[in-house]
């Protein structure tokens, strides 16, 4: 079971740079086709400074910063318990290629559910981008199976 | 692409749905070297069956980027105020993955006006995403 000493624990501010190259290749991967995403000629024709982040993309941020592995043993527990409950985001304005995010996560609560077979972590996430600007903003809920 | 209007559009109505190819275990490599998930989980097959599980499991937010890129196939990402997404089950090996989506509401706040979505992800087997959205429009 997960200590809920955790909960309220602010994990240290990271500060990461959007890549195009990496952006191009989650497009791939996603079978993205449409330019602002894959092109970045076709990004500045549109009028934007560089390749667009799709709506996905802080979810990647925040694994980014703090590597599932390392989440885990924080919290005293092993990735194959972990599942996917909820990611939810909110908008605020666009990330570009050549952005550098700080991501900064709080485990804001753990909840027992099932008489304590599953177990859920709840993050919150905010992101800024190099103006000082908050882009988006999730929450996301880690489903751990204990069995 | 030709922008919708909040006028064009009423309660009910459903947005263009997306239906992608047979997620392989290609796909899941790519997502996982991509997304930065790299729980092996979703690639790794003795991993999987160590964890319980018959085989690897596709990522769930696989699907939510294709419920994504459903949306802005539909409206500029900028239109995109908020996207909330519940895993309610596993997407496995060989599933197609269908989008769907539509809209539930139409509101005005602060002088600007909005849609709100209800968005589903299906494999033949299940759904696997139920997902809100709120776009503002013109």
């Amino acid at each position: 079971m997960i200590d809920k000493k955790h909960i309220g624990y602010n994990f240290p501010p990271v500060t990461l740079p959007v890549e195009e190259g990496r952006l191009k290749f989650l497009a791939k991967s996603l079978g993205e086709t449409k330019g602002i995403y894959t092109d970045p000629d076709a990004a500045k024709a549109a009028g934007l400074p560089g390749l667009l982040a799709p709506p996905t993309f802080p979810f990647m941020l925040e694994i980014d910063a703090l590597d599932l592995v390392d989440f885990m043993s924080v919290l005293g527990e092993t990735l194959d318990k972990l599942l996917h409950g909820e990611e939810n985001f909110n908008y605020y304005a666009p990330i570009y290629a050549g952005d550098s995010i700080t991501v900064c996560k709080k485990i804001t609560d753990i909840v027992d559910k099932k008489d304590g077979a599953l177990q859920f972590v709840i993050s919150d996430n905010t992101f800024t981008n190099q103006d000082g600007i908050i882009v988006a903003d999730t929450r996301t809920n880690y489903v751990f199976r204990h069995q | 692409m030709t922008i919708p209007t909040f006028d064009s559009l009423n309660v009910g109505d459903k947005i263009p749905g997306l239906k992608t190819p047979s997620v392989s275990r290609h796909t899941l490599a790519l997502y996982c070297g991509a997304s930065g998930d790299h729980n092996p989980i979703h690639v790794d097959l003795d991993f999987a069956k160590s964890s319980g599980l018959d085989d690897v499991i596709a990522h769930g937010m696989l699907s939510a980027g294709y419920l994504a890129q459903m949306l802005t196939n539909w409206v500029p990402q900028s239109a995109l105020k908020s996207f909330n997404n519940r895993f309610t089950a596993m997407t496995q090996i060989g599933d197609t993955v269908s989008c769907s989506g539509k809209i539930v509401e139409k509101f005005e706040k602060d002088g600007e006006k909005f849609i709100r979505l209800e968005l589903y992800t299906n494999t033949p087997q299940a759904q696997t995403i139920v997902a809100e959205a709120v776009a503002v429009l013109a």
